[in-house]
């Protein structure tokens, strides 16, 4: 019986993972993501889930719309892992977790935040930053000047 | 003494071998040592509006919330005051790649019917202007009502209208996947009023453009 209650509690979480949480709305240059451990050519209108990593080449750029309307976009070279999201779009409560590897990322936040205010954290290789309803960008290995 | 200690390992491995996958991993922790520079800027929002940012690394807290406020990490860590120049040049190509902002339009009714009302036409036409200016947009249609009636005919009249716009936008070439549509009934009136009370501001179709 217990098993049964965990394959079931496994399933749902598969089937969650499986679901559509942002869309690509626009990009240029050489843009791809890393899904269950394939390379999709990102275009779009292209769906973006939980799990997914977001790669640019040096020329590209590209910006996703998350369902609570927060908005993310990367610059060239750049990897983005989007850890977690959930959003209820009834109470807006939610999680935002993403993590940027390399590279730029801006951050426009959405309603979840506005809802509660540790709903959004995004980490880098040493910090991790909660953001309390506001728009900021994030540089990973900035060249030396 | 050694016996024990492997006792104890040997339960806390098998506890976390039995809990149940109920929820996604929590994402690593950041390491604690930086492999390269790394800088954090806080931006006025396009209203103008500038929220926090809290910056946690290497056992430290900041706290960010003026315009333009930045944080180093790594090379020359500390925190630092740019100017919108100096941000624009280190962060053009990311800044303009964000995504359209969403934009939410409000269509009113003639009571008790799907027919849209004469002053919502032009709102209408802006809807679909935007609608053409982005290249991948996704439209979320709700309908309303005001309180006259039962909940099961407002449930019913909020979808209708909500399908009546979905069909104008579809007639107007917006591919029909694109579009979610779907009905509130009275539940969330714009103004408050009492029950049976017939206010044009809560006869009305949010569409929300993404």
């Amino acid at each position: 019986m217990r098993w049964l209650v965990i394959l079931a509690a496994a399933a749902f979480t598969a089937a969650s993972y499986a679901s559509d949480v942002g869309q690509i709305k626009n990009l240029s240059g050489a843009v791809h993501v890393e899904r269950d451990g394939q390379r999709l050519a990102a275009a779009p209108g292209m769906g973006v889930k939980q799990a997914d990593v977001l790669v640019t080449g040096a020329d590209g750029s590209v910006g996703v719309t998350f369902l609570d309307n927060s908005l993310l976009s990367l610059g060239p070279s750049s990897t983005l892992a989007i850890d977690r999201y959930a959003f209820n779009s009834t109470t807006h409560d939610g999680q935002f977790d993403a993590s940027l590897k390399r590279g730029t990322l801006a951050v426009v936040s959405g309603r979840m935040v506005k809802r509660s205010p540790d709903a959004m954290r995004v980490r880098t290789p040493s910090a991790i930053m909660g953001v309390r309803g506001t728009e900021f960008v994030v540089k990973v290995d900035e060249p030396a000047r | 003494m050694v016996a024990v200690l492997a006792i104890i390992a040997f339960i806390v491995v098998a506890h976390q071998f039995s809990a149940p996958p109920v929820s996604p991993p929590a994402p690593p922790p950041a390491p604690a040592v930086a492999p390269g520079a790394e800088l954090v800027v806080v931006l006025p929002s396009a209203d103008g509006h500038v929220g926090t940012v809290i910056v946690e690394s290497q056992g430290t807290r900041t706290v960010l919330n003026q315009p333009y406020a930045a944080k180093r990490i790594g090379r020359d860590a500390g925190t630092t005051q740019l100017s919108e120049q100096e941000v624009k040049s280190a962060f053009g190509a990311v800044l303009g790649s964000i995504p359209a902002r969403p934009a939410l339009f409000l269509l009113y009714f003639v009571t008790g019917t799907d027919e849209l009302a004469e002053e919502s036409k032009g709102e209408l036409q802006r809807m679909l202007t935007e609608l053409r200016r982005r290249p991948a947009p996704d439209i979320l249609v709700i309908g309303h009502t005001d309180r006259v009636g039962s909940d099961a005919d407002n449930d019913r009249l909020s979808l209708m209208r909500a399908e009546r716009v979905r069909s104008s936008l579809v007639a107007q070439g917006i591919a029909a996947e694109r579009i979610q549509a779907s009905g509130r009934g009275e539940r969330e009136p714009l103004v408050q009023t009492a029950d049976g009370v017939d206010e044009p501001k809560n006869r009305r179709v949010e569409i929300n453009v993404r």
